[in-house]
């Protein structure tokens, strides 16, 4: 019976050893020469395969950054310390990158925003956006809050909050699948050093804006007269300068009517927003009295 | 024109209460629910039957899989925090289902293991309705059987009627193989009448063909299942029991002997035909209880289990994508000059 | 003629509740002349037609007031005569906006569309004919709105011999093509022969399913006189669909990607025909069109002679107003309309009915998954596997799709009908659509 089982043990314990020696040269022999550096910048790197730096995912992008001289700084994910580590492995120098952030230019949530029908269909904003405009809400310019920008952010950056897509840039790394996924063209990447944004997309006639939403941006242009530096009109849209953005205080500053010049900071907070009291009618020149 | 309006009291749509959705915007009324209700009624005949066979152990066992199913449904959805699913009927289906495959002895934590496995393992770890690749019922009845073989191969005899000698219709081909006299006597008119009524030991639902017949039709009446798989099985399993029968006299009994024994009605009719687990096209279908019909006789005639329908059909589900993949049927329209289609497939163009 | 046609059974189709009692009996009314029509710039594929008039300009009832934009174009046309007003926007029947021709009316509803009746056609040029055609405006009725003179001028290497006029209207609850068989059986029959005069065939049939009877005898009366074949079908949704009707007329089957003149047919909608009638041998440009205005909703369903321009608010207080409250707006028929969100959308050429629907008899779409019963893919005419398909979708593997044939699906919605899930498979397979498409163009962008 002893005999048995040490016989057996011996065989099996044997064939075990015979296997793993076998594996363990084969490893070796056949082994795929990489460079060591490759596999050191793929581990610094933030491994969320984004595509955000254009390569097909982070190895790729390590490969590239050692055989091809990529530059580390396409990675829009990565932090300047991250950067400075690769820069010591790869021994090259980083370029210097400005961080990024996605914005939604929108402040349209559902308690805001004007009702236009009662949508039954798939909860998704590209799939909403080819029935018949899309979604529930009336203006067209505006976010359709089914959230496909909060599914495709691989970092989970992004929350619909009342129907209303919202950025959280301390988690954004500007890889940029959101701004592709949106069927309304809402986001955009800008400088995180911005803190002040014009939350509405809308080229409706300014008169109707009202009607569909309550913090609109009306093109009154208050704001580009306030200070020209610091706001523009792009493309029928007025939106901050983003070479030289306002600081929050602009906001205290101006006075917008309707609130669509905003903090980020309050306007993710999504609080409803109290218009600012009309500035006092200037009283009517005193007649002037007839010479006598 | 505004004083007719008001005369029929009611106002022309007000903006923002419309719903809006894609065409089309009428549907048939059939839903889920309802398809699982008309299963379950179709159902009832074998449940009858087995309740007239196996008294108080049927009704025993019946209650306790059907709750066991639908509280191991309800208590997933609620702990993966996911909407209750348990109104749409189909955990109740898969109870009774896996009820009437069990042998009338079995104990409650057989009843117990078998649900929790079927519901959970089977069904909801893979997504849910819908989502699964292998018939719960038979998936959960295979793991039964190789996982506590004692309870699940206790066989009772049936409450009223006499006994043919052997436990069960497929245990008593064991007991009479090499004997072609034996076997013979097996297949003998009166054995028949036996099975096709139910007088015999088995499962407790698997053992009335003639309950289950009338429930297939009821099935195939109210056009639930795809007829293509219990017509492919039964004729398949005729055709090669037949044979082999005709080969071999002292292997295995005549097939109508094979058709009316073990679960093959069952199975042909509630259980291959579930609609997740089987191909959707009409080709697929007919393969696929061609494929379940193959399996089954090899494992009974040749196999070591006496019973292989079970087997079979899990081993089936398995391929049903590849089958469903060869089984394409082109669009219409498709010519085989037209390029597109078929290239587009392959990878020849983009 | 009575002589029995082959006709061939496409696969699959449904069979949803008629709902054409609600107004196939009523005779077509002419509404009454409005103060103010807004009449849609584009009504047609392809270019966008461009005015020709300004704001005050008078007008005459049939007057130019958009030229063509291209050859693939149709000008448009005033309903009444009248003042010129603004250009303004108005909702589109597929959602967002368009813009459209204001026209104040006169309230002399003065014809003068400066073309001459051409009542001798049978010994006209063809080339004069199919000019008039495309002065007057007409496009397909039936829905696709495809400028007809583009259709009537297929390529020379196109060999076309038969002609098949669509009267089937298989959608459920419109009356209109009905109606107007009916009413105006001979000129549709005339249009139809002034078509195949311009194509040069000989054989000419007018499909029609056979729950319309009475516009079958109607037409049995006539149609030899104008060389036309009445072929009573079989009742079964989208029977009316080009392929299916080509396949059950002619047994042909037009190829994936392919087109009916590929397998040598036109198609033309019944009312293009009364159409091309009216524009040869009246002088009449396409101003108004048979629509049904019905569903339980509506206090008096029935079918309505309506200008362009109107509006649905219009249009359903014509019809009494509703008497029960209404879940849908739907622009079309109930399997292959669009819904609307605003009553202000205008009636258009292809407009072939305004529908109301209540809440109990309108479709609930929900997220449930595919338990792959296979009823989608037994009803699917073109053959496909929806089921599957749509499962793809909501992966969002676009190619998987692809290779499946989602861009053969013709939007049908007999799958999206069958479906005991309630899952929203139409747009599961237009969203497949817009995706691959839009992954062809940037290809092909990069390409160029």
């Amino acid at each position: 019976m002893l005999i048995t089982i040490l016989v057996s043990a011996g065989v099996v314990a044997a064939v075990g050893l015979f296997l793993g020696a076998l594996i363990g040269f084969t490893a070796k022999k056949f082994e795929v020469q990489t460079d060591p550096k490759i596999e050191a910048v793929q581990e610094l790197l933030p491994g969320a395969n984004c595509g955000g730096c254009g390569y097909a995912g982070c190895a790729d992008f390590a490969s590239a950054i050692v055989t091809k001289d990529a530059d580390p700084s396409g990675c829009s994910a990565c932090s300047d310390a991250m950067l400075a580590k690769i820069a010591e492995v790869t021994g090259k120098a980083a370029g210097k990158k400005e961080k990024m952030t996605a914005v939604v230019f929108c402040s349209g949530s559902f308690s805001r925003s004007e009702r236009a029908a009662d949508y039954n269909g798939i909860l998704d904003c590209r799939s909403a956006s080819i029935v018949a405009g899309g979604g529930g809400k009336a203006c067209r310019f505006g976010c359709l809050g089914y959230g496909s920008c909060a599914r495709a952010c691989p970092f989970g950056a992004i929350e619909i909050r009342d129907g209303l897509a919202v950025v959280h840039p301390e988690l954004c790394r500007a890889c940029g699948k959101c701004v592709n996924v949106c069927p309304r063209k809402l986001i955009r990447l800008v400088p995180a050093s911005a803190q002040v944004h014009v939350y509405c997309n809308s080229l409706e006639k300014p008169a109707k804006r009202r009607k569909l939403c309550k913090i609109p941006c009306l093109a009154c242009k208050k704001c580009i007269r306030a200070d020209e530096s610091h706001m523009q009109m792009q493309g029928g849209l007025v939106r901050v300068n983003y070479s030289n953005p306002p600081e929050p205080a602009f906001v205290e500053q101006v006075k917008c009517p309707t609130g669509a010049l905003q903090v980020e900071e309050i306007h993710r907070k999504l609080e409803a927003f109290k218009p600012a009291a009309p500035a006092p009618k200037a009283a009517p020149a005193p007649k002037k009295e007839e010479s006598k | 024109m505004s004083e007719e309006i008001e005369k029929n009291n009611v106002a022309l749509p007000e903006p923002g209460s419309l719903v809006l959705s894609t065409s089309p915007h009428v549907q048939d009324g059939d839903s889920i629910t309802k398809i699982m209700v008309k299963v379950l009624i179709c159902l009832l005949p074998a449940v009858a039957a087995s309740i007239w066979f196996f008294r108080f152990d049927a009704i025993r066992i019946l209650v306790y899989c059907a709750s066991f199913c639908i509280f191991a449904e309800y208590g997933w959805t609620l702990a993966t925090r996911q909407r209750a699913t348990v109104g749409d009927y189909s955990a109740l289906v898969t109870g009774v289902i896996l009820a009437l495959n069990l042998p009338p002895g079995v104990p409650w934590w057989i009843c117990a293991v078998g649900s929790i496995f079927a519901i959970i393992i089977v069904k909801e770890l893979f997504g849910g309705l819908g989502q699964n690749p292998f018939n719960p019922a038979a998936a959960a009845r295979v793991a039964l059987l190789v996982g506590f073989a004692g309870p699940m191969t206790q066989w009772a005899a049936p409450a009223a009627g006499s006994l043919i000698s052997g436990a069960t219709p497929l245990g008593a081909i064991q007991a009479a193989k090499g004997s072609a006299e034996a076997i013979a006597h097996l297949g003998a008119p009166d054995n028949l009448m036996n099975l096709f009524f139910g007088n015999v030991g088995g499962s407790i639902g698997e053992t009335s063909a003639l309950a289950i017949l009338i429930g297939g039709l009821g099935l195939m009446a109210f056009r639930l299942i795809k007829w293509q798989i219990p017509l492919a099985m039964l004729v398949t399993i005729f055709v090669f029991t037949g044979i082999v029968h005709m080969a071999a006299p002292g292997l295995t009994p005549n097939p109508i002997y094979h058709v009316l024994s073990g679960g093959v009605m069952i199975g042909a009719f509630f259980m291959a035909t579930d609609m997740v687990t089987s191909p959707i096209t009409p080709l697929g279908a007919l393969v696929f209880g061609a494929l379940i019909g193959i399996l089954t006789c090899i494992i009974r005639i040749w196999g070591a289990y006496p019973e292989g329908v079970s087997f079979s059909i899990v081993i089936a589900n398995a391929l049903v994508p590849l089958i469903d993949r060869m089984c394409y049927i082109r669009p219409f329209g498709w010519h085989s000059h037209s390029a597109s289609a078929l290239q587009i497939r392959r990878g020849e163009i983009k | 003629m009575n002589i029995p046609i082959k006709t061939w059974h496409f696969h699959g189709g449904v069979h949803p509740a008629d709902g054409k009692a609600l107004s196939n009996s009523v005779p077509a009314q002419r509404a009454p002349l409005l103060d103010r029509y807004t009449v849609a710039i584009q009504q047609n594929i392809g270019a966008p037609p461009k005015p020709v008039v300004a704001k005050g300009d008078a007008v005459k009832k049939g007057q130019l007031i958009a030229e063509p934009g291209g050859f693939v174009s149709a000008p448009v046309h005033a309903p009444t005569s009248g003042t010129v007003g603004d250009i303004v926007e108005v909702p589109g029947a597929n959602g967002g906006a368009i813009q459209a021709i204001e026209i104040i009316s006169d309230g002399k509803d003065e014809w003068g569309s400066g073309l001459d009746p051409i009542p001798n056609w049978k010994n006209t040029d063809r080339e004069i004919l199919k000019k008039r055609i495309a002065e007057a405006g007409i496009v397909g009725m039936g829905g696709a709105a495809f400028p007809t003179h583009v259709k009537l001028s297929p390529p020379p290497e196109k060999v076309i011999d038969t002609l098949i006029l669509n009267g089937a209207e298989c959608e459920p609850y419109l009356t209109a093509d009905h109606r107007l068989m009916l009413e105006r059986t001979e000129a549709v029959l005339e249009g139809a022969a002034i078509a195949a005069k311009i194509l040069r065939v000989d054989r000419v049939f007018l499909g029609i399913e056979e729950n319309k009877p009475d516009a079958i005898a109607a037409l049995n009366e006539k149609a030899g006189q104008y060389g036309v074949t009445v072929v009573p079908l079989h009742v079964r949704y989208p029977q009316g669909g080009e392929k299916q009707l080509i396949y059950a007329l002619t047994g042909r089957s037009v190829a994936t990607g392919g087109l009916p003149m590929d397998v040598g047919c036109v198609v033309q909608n019944v009312g293009s025909c009364a159409a091309i009638r009216d524009a040869v041998v009246e002088g009449h440009p396409l101003i108004e069109r048979y629509t049904t205005v019905t569903g339980t909703p509506v206090a008096n369903p029935g079918t309505w002679i309506l200008r362009l321009g109107t509006t649905v608010e219009q249009a359903l207080t014509f019809a009494g107003g509703v008497k029960t409250r209404a879940a849908k707006v739907i622009m079309g028929g109930p399997m292959m309309g669009f819904a609307q969100t605003s009553l202000g959308v205008t009636i258009t050429k292809n407009s072939s009915g305004v529908l109301l629907l209540q809440w109990k008899e309108t479709a609930e779409y929900s997220s449930n998954p595919c338990i792959r019963c296979g009823r989608c893919v037994r009803a699917c005419p073109m053959k496909l596997l929806p089921g599957p398909v749509s499962v793809m979708v909501e992966s969002e593997n676009y190619d998987e799709a692809e290779k499946n044939y989602v861009m053969d699906c013709m939007e049908c919605g007999v799958c999206t009908y069958v479906c005991p899930a309630k899952r929203p498979l139409v747009q599961h397979f237009r969203r497949a659509k817009a995706e691959i498409n839009a992954k062809r163009r940037a290809a092909k962008a990069k390409q160029a």
